[in-house]
């Protein structure tokens, strides 16, 4: 079937303004939106600049914008959107060059929440055990691969890029609520702060986009909860 | 700034978040527009230290058929940013509701009209009268 992509293009060194470009592509209704643009940079605008790694849902790295919502563009399926495919960097972080963004700042907020293991205790003679129990109620938020799709689809982030956003708050909630970590409370303080939590209004932009299922504002609520009801 | 302002909203409105992006939106607008109005309030109870008179002058503003429509205006704003405050709240503290949160703006929607659609017809009706 013949689909019509149209992509938002911008080249810093020659556009002044970003530019619609319109490729009319041949392609298999079970193709990937990630092979209708691979299908124009080889053979139609080698110029055309995304990223993208794995192509299977797990590198994380062609997060953007699908028909107007985040998501990955190798797990979209063409008949899914087709005829008219609209393809638009993410949201709220810099443009680079067409759809790529600079990560950067989404990196800076992860780092924020010391996304590693905290425990000075001295290590047991055998792993740190910890029951199934234990494990569940983090299990969810250990699914995040950083696509970044979460924290641009978020209006409090749009409005405000120093909101640590709702992918590092993903991050902090798989440490915090890890029997075997002893940084919660300094994690939490960190979430405390002005742009912390606090920013998340509950809108579910964020659940919606998420490409892994993760239950976003579920965890970020649990972080709320924890921060009202634990006494710091 | 101003130019960054509007692209930023532009874009975001053409962003295709679901009930929730658009509830948040409305719950912005007409926070903003209650909050004028207790402005008005403030400064229009506080012309009371100047005496009975000066306050009664003042009242006919609200009587001004504008004013009317305005009350229904109000009416919309304070009732929606209410329930809708109360729903957050609600999805806030039992986050394992989550999973009925479109559910929960739909409830959300009948609650208001069967509070609204009533109150604004008894405002329209003695407008009329």
């Amino acid at each position: 079937m013949e689909v019509t992509v149209r992509i938002k293009r911008y080249d810093p060194e020659k556009d002044g303004e970003p530019w619609w470009g319109e490729y009319k592509v041949e392609v298999d209704e079970t193709d990937r939106v990630l092979d209708a643009l691979h299908y124009i940079k080889w053979y139609q605008d080698g110029t055309l600049t995304f990223r993208r790694s794995c192509g299977h849902g797990i590198c994380g790295s062609d997060a953007m914008r699908i028909n107007g919502y985040n998501r990955l563009a190798c797990k979209v399926l063409i008949r899914d959107v087709a005829p008219v495919i609209t393809v638009e960097p993410l949201l709220g972080l810099p443009v680079i060059k067409d759809l790529v963004v600079d990560m950067e700042p989404f990196f800076a907020h992860y780092r924020a929440v010391m996304p590693w293991l905290i425990n000075d205790e001295p290590p047991p003679p055998r792993e740190r055990l910890q029951s199934p129990e234990e494990r569940e109620l983090f299990d969810d938020t250990t699914k995040c691969i950083l696509c970044a799709a979460c924290t641009t689809s978020c209006p409090a982030f749009w409005l405000r890029g120093e909101y640590v956003g709702p992918a590092a708050i993903v991050q902090a909630h798989r440490f915090i609520f890890d029997s075997r970590d002893r940084g919660a409370v300094q994690r939490l303080e960190i979430l405390n702060a002005p742009d912390g939590v606090w920013r998340c209004r509950t809108i579910f932009n964020c659940t919606n986009a998420c490409p892994r299922e993760i239950e976003i504002t579920k965890a970020i609520a649990e972080v709320k909860k924890a921060l009202i009801f634990s006494r710091l | 700034m101003a130019q960054g302002a509007f692209q930023l909203a532009r874009e975001g409105l053409r962003y295709r978040g679901r009930e929730g992006q658009w509830s948040w939106l409305l719950h912005r607008v007409t926070g903003i527009g209650v909050f004028l109005f207790l402005a008005l309030h403030i400064v229009d109870i506080f012309l009371m230290s100047f005496g009975e008179e000066v306050f009664n002058e003042l009242l006919f503003i609200y009587k001004q058929p504008w004013a009317r429509i305005g009350h229904i205006f109000l009416f919309f704003g304070v009732l929606f940013h209410a329930l809708n405050g109360i729903r957050v709240t609600i999805l806030d503290f039992w986050p394992s509701a989550w999973r009925y949160q479109r559910q929960a703006v739909w409830v959300q929607v009948v609650i208001f009209l069967i509070l609204f659609v009533p109150s604004a017809l008894a405002i329209i009706m003695s407008m009329l009268s």
